[in-house]
C-alpha cells in the first residue's frame, strides 16, 4: 500500500512517499521531494533494525562465521557463506579439489535460481502486469505462476541436496564440504533442472514482452569478471570505467560512509566518481562474453541487449537471462560431476586479513575479516550489494522523478516503487554493518 | 488450541521484527502447496509478498523476528491486540535469535564505541523473544523453521486440531533415520541430545554436530552435556560455551551455559578468556 501524501506546506512542492516498501526483502521507505519541478530530496530510507553481525562474529572461528553470516539474509544465505569461505581459504592458503569448487558453483546456481525466480515472478512481475502480488497474479496467470514455483523449487532443491535445507544450508566448511552428494542424487534432479531451463528461456520471452516504463540513465557498473566463467566467486572486481582490483581488494577502490536516515551505510568509489550499479545488468554488461551459449542466445533474442544498459526497469530481462545461465550451468556441472576425492582438506589458521567478494544474486558482496593469532575473528566488515546500490538508486530516483511529474500522484508513487524493486533490494542484508568502524577506531 | 477452526477462511498476517526474512520466506518456499494454501487462508498482510496491506484484525498472525528496538515494544502489543491466534516463527521470534548474543555485552559501549553517529541508530540493549512481551498461542522453532512443520500447523489451523509437532531430542531423529552418531563415531561435539527436533537431523546427516538452531528441548540437561564435553574432549570452557552461543543462545538452559562458560562477546574486544591453540579444520 502506498500511503502517498500530498504536500501541504507549499503548493509547488510535491512529496512522493512510501512509508513501508512492499515486495522487497526487509524494511525500507521511499521519500522524494520535488519543488518547482526540481528534486530536492531523493531518499531510500532503510529502517530495518540493526543486528550487529560484525560485532557478533568477533571472537568466533572461521567455520562459526560461515554459519552466523548466513543469517544476514534468508534469500541469499549462500552468498554470505561463499564470500566468507573464499576469504578464509585465500588467507589460509587452502587448495580445494576442482570438484569441490564445482559443487560450490552448483550451490550458488541453486541460490540464483530460487532468488531470481522469486524476484521475477513474485516481487517484480506483478508491477508490470498490474497485480498486488504473485499470488493474486495466479488468479489470471495460474500456469505461469505454477511453473515459476516449480522453477524456484528446482533451485531450492539443489541447495537442499548440497546443504540439507534451502535456507541456511549447513555443509559449507573452510576446506570444502562436511558432506558431498552421490552422483545419483544430483542426476535424479537433472530432469527438474531441464524443466527449469526450458521455463527460464520462456521467462526471458515473457518479461521481454512487458511494457517497460521509459527511462534512460547510463550508470557506472561494477561486478566480478573472470576470464573463463560467468562471475560467481572468482575473478577480478571491475567497473565500466577502469576499476580493476582483486576480489580481496574492494577497499582499494571503494569505501563506505554513514548517511542519516538509513540504517545501512552507503558506498562510493574512492576515485570520486560516486555511485555505481551492481547486479544482473551490471554483470551482463561487464562479463556478458562469459554467458553460457543458451543465455547469450536468449539475450540476443530478447532485443534487450542494449536497453538493459540504460533502463533499470529492464533489469528484469537481465535477471531472466541469468536464470537461463544458472539453469544451464547447473546441468553442465551435474553432467561432469564425480565425487571429489578430498571433500574436506585439512587447513591451519594463520593470522592476517581474510577478504573476498563474490556475486550474490543482487550484486557484489564483500567480506573482510581480521583473524588473530589464535584463529579468531578480531574485526569484521561486510558490504552487501544493496548498500552499495543505494546511491545508484537515489541517482535514478532523481531522473525518474522528472518523468513522473505529470502522472497522477498514486501512479507516480507506484512507478517509483517499481523502480526500486528493479534493483532487487535486499534490505535485511543491507542493515547490519553499522559497526564496521570497529577496525578504524 | 481451540477444537474448531480459527475461522472459515482465516485472515492471516505475516509480519517481521529483527530477522533475516528466512522464516516468512519458508511460506513462499512451500512451492507445491502455496496456491492451495492461499485458497484456505486469506493473506491480508504480508509486505514481503504483496502490496495489499491490512492493519488487521487478524485471525492468525505469523510473527518473525525478535523485539530489538524501542518501537518494537509498542508494536508487538498493538499487533497482539488485533490478533486472535499469534504464532511465532523461527529462532529470532522464539528465542531472540543470533542477534541476542549482544545481550551479554554492554550495549551502550557497543554502540557508541563503533558508530561515527550512534544517535542516528536506535536499538534496545537486549534482543528478546516475542513471548517475553505478549502471549503467544503457538510457536514454530528453527533457524529457519521447517516447511513440513509449517504445513502441519497450517493444516491444523484449518481443521481446529492441535498441530502434531514432535517435542523430543534431535538424537531421536538420528536413530529413526539410522544416522550414525557423530559424537560417538567421530568425536564431533553435538547439541543433538539437548536440542528439540524438527529439522530432520540435518547436521548429523551432513557430517556435522547439531548447533542447536531449533533451541533447547524440554528439560534439556545442558549442564550434563557440558560435563561430558569437558571429560570426553578435554575442551576449554569457552569453546563449549561457544557451542551454546548460537541461534538460540538466549533460551534457557543454553543461556546459563553461555553465561557460565563464556562464548558470547561481552564487550568490545575479544570473547576469549584464555589463549588457545589456533583451530584446525578439515581432516587434521
Amino acid at each position: 500500500m502506498s500511503r502517498a501524501t500530498t504536500a501541504d506546506k507549499a503548493v509547488n512542492e510535491r512529496i512522493y512517499e512510501v512509508h513501508e516498501l512492499t515486495r522487497v526483502e526487509g524494511e525500507g521507505s521511499l521519500r522524494l521531494r520535488v519543488k518547482d519541478g526540481e528534486v530536492i530530496e531523493a531518499r531510500l530510507g532503510i529502517f530495518e533494525t540493526p543486528r550487529y553481525f560484525e560485532q557478533i562474529v568477533v571472537g568466533r572461528t572461521p567455520d562459526e562465521v560461515i554459519d552466523i553470516v548466513a543469517r544476514i539474509c534468508g534469500i541469499c544465505p549462500v552468498a554470505y557463506q561463499m564470500s566468507a569461505v573464499h576469504g578464509f581459504e585465500d588467507l589460509f592458503g587452502v587448495r580445494i579439489d576442482p570438484q569441490v569448487r564445482a559443487l560450490r558453483r552448483l550451490l550458488y546456481c541453486g541460490e540464483w535460481i530460487e532468488s531470481h525466480a522469486l524476484h521475477i515472478y513474485f516481487l517484480h512481475a506483478p508491477d508490470f502486469l498490474g497485480y498486488e502480488s504473485g499470488i493474486t497474479m495466479a488468479a489470471d496467470h495460474r500456469p505461469l505462476v505454477e511453473q515459476a514455483l516449480k522453477m524456484k523449487k528446482a533451485g531450492n532443491h539443489l541447495i537442499k541436496i548440497l546443504g540439507g535445507r534451502p535456507i541456511h544450508p549447513v555443509s559449507v566448511r573452510v576446506g570444502g564440504w562436511s558432506h558431498v552428494p552421490r552422483v545419483s542424487e544430483l542426476k535424479e534432479h537433472r530432469a527438474a533442472l531441464e524443466d527449469a531451463l526450458a521455463f527460464a528461456q520462456e521467462t526471458v520471452k515473457v518479461v521481454s514482452g512487458f511494457t517497460m516504463p521509459a527511462f534512460a540513465r547510463e550508470p557506472r557498473v561494477v561486478s566480478l569478471r573472470h576470464a573463463g566463467e560467468y562471475p560467481f566467486s572468482d575473478g577480478r572486481i571491475v567497473s565500466s570505467d577502469g576499476v580493476d582490483v582483486a576480489p580481496s581488494g574492494w577497499r582499494e577502490a571503494f569505501e563506505e560512509f554513514q548517511v542519516e536516515g538509513s540504517n545501512a551505510l552507503h558506498a562510493r568509489s574512492r576515485d570520486g566518481k560516486g555511485a555505481y550499479l551492481l547486479g544482473p545488468a551490471a554483470r551482463i554488461m561487464l562479463a556478458g562474453e562469459q554467458l553460457h551459449p543458451l543465455a547469450k542466445e536468449a539475450l540476443a533474442a530478447s532485443g534487450y541487449a542494449e536497453l538493459i544498459r540504460t533502463n533499470i526497469y529492464a533489469s528484469i530481462v537481465a535477471r531472466a537471462v541469468e536464470l537461463v545461465q544458472v539453469c544451464a550451468e547447473a546441468i553442465d556441472i551435474i553432467d561432469a560431476y564425480r565425487v571429489p576425492s578430498e571433500p574436506l582438506v585439512a587447513w591451519q589458521s594463520r593470522p592476517g586479513v581474510a577478504a573476498w567478494a563474490t556475486e550474490a544474486p543482487r550484486g557484489l558482496l564483500f567480506h573482510r575479516y581480521e583473524v588473530d593469532e589464535s584463529g579468531r575473528i578480531r574485526t569484521a566488515q561486510i558490504v552487501p550489494p544493496t548498500s552499495q546500490n543505494q546511491a545508484a538508486i537515489e541517482a535514478d530516483l532523481i531522473v525518474a522523478a522528472q518523468q513522473v511529474l505529470d502522472l497522477p500522484h498514486a501512479e507516480a508513487t507506484l512507478r517509483l516503487e517499481q523502480m526500486i524493486r528493479s534493483y532487487d533490494p535486499c534490505i535485511s542484508c543491507a542493515t547490519h554493518f553499522l559497526d564496521l568502524r570497529v577496525d578504524e577506531v | 488450541m481451540a477444537h474448531a477452526p480459527v475461522a472459515a477462511r482465516p485472515r492471516v498476517g505475516v509480519v517481521k521484527f529483527a530477522s533475516c526474512d528466512g522464516c516468512q520466506l519458508t511460506l513462499l518456499d512451500l512451492e507445491d502447496e502455496l496456491l492451495s494454501v492461499v485458497e484456505h487462508f486469506d493473506i491480508v498482510d504480508f509486505p514481503e509478498a504483496t502490496s495489499a496491506r491490512s492493519a488487521g484484525p487478524y485471525d492468525v498472525l505469523f510473527v518473525e523476528g525478535s523485539v530489538s528496538e524501542p518501537a518494537h515494544l509498542e508494536r508487538i502489543v498493538e499487533l497482539r491486540r488485533r490478533t486472535r491466534f499469534l504464532v511465532t516463527i523461527g529462532a529470532c521470534a522464539t528465542a531472540g535469535g543470533i542477534q541476542a548474543l549482544r545481550n551479554w555485552g554492554d550495549h551502550d559501549a557497543f554502540r557508541s564505541g563503533v558508530y561515527s553517529n550512534p544517535e542516528w541508530v536506535s536499538s534496545l540493549a537486549r534482543s528478546t523473544p516475542i513471548a517475553e512481551h505478549v502471549t503467544v498461542d503457538a510457536e514454530l522453532r528453527g533457524c529457519p523453521i521447517d516447511p513440513n512443520q509449517l504445513l502441519e500447523l497450517l493444516t491444523a489451523l484449518t481443521t481446529g486440531r492441535r498441530p502434531q509437532l514432535r517435542d523430543e531430542a534431535v538424537c531421536m531423529e538420528c536413530k529413526r533415520r539410522g544416522v550414525v552418531c557423530v559424537m560417538v563415531s567421530k568425536g564431533i561435539p553435538c547439541l543433538g541430545q539437548v536440542t528439540q527436533t524438527g529439522c530432520g537431523a540435518i547436521c548429523p546427516r551432513f557430517g556435522r554436530g547439531c548447533y542447536g538452531c531449533f533451541g533447547p528441548r524440554e528439560q534439556a540437561n545442558a549442564a550434563g552435556l557440558t560435563r561430558h564435553f569437558q571429560m570426553a574432549g578435554d575442551r576449554p570452557r569457552e569453546e563449549i560455551g561457544r557451542l551454546f552461543a548460537g541461534f538460540t543462545a538466549y533460551s534457557e538452559p543454553f543461556r546459563s551455559m553461555v553465561t557460565e562458560l563464556g562464548g558470547a562477546r561481552t564487550a568490545r574486544g575479544a570473547t576469549t578468556t584464555a589463549a588457545e591453540p589456533a583451530p584446525r579444520g578439515g581432516k587434521a
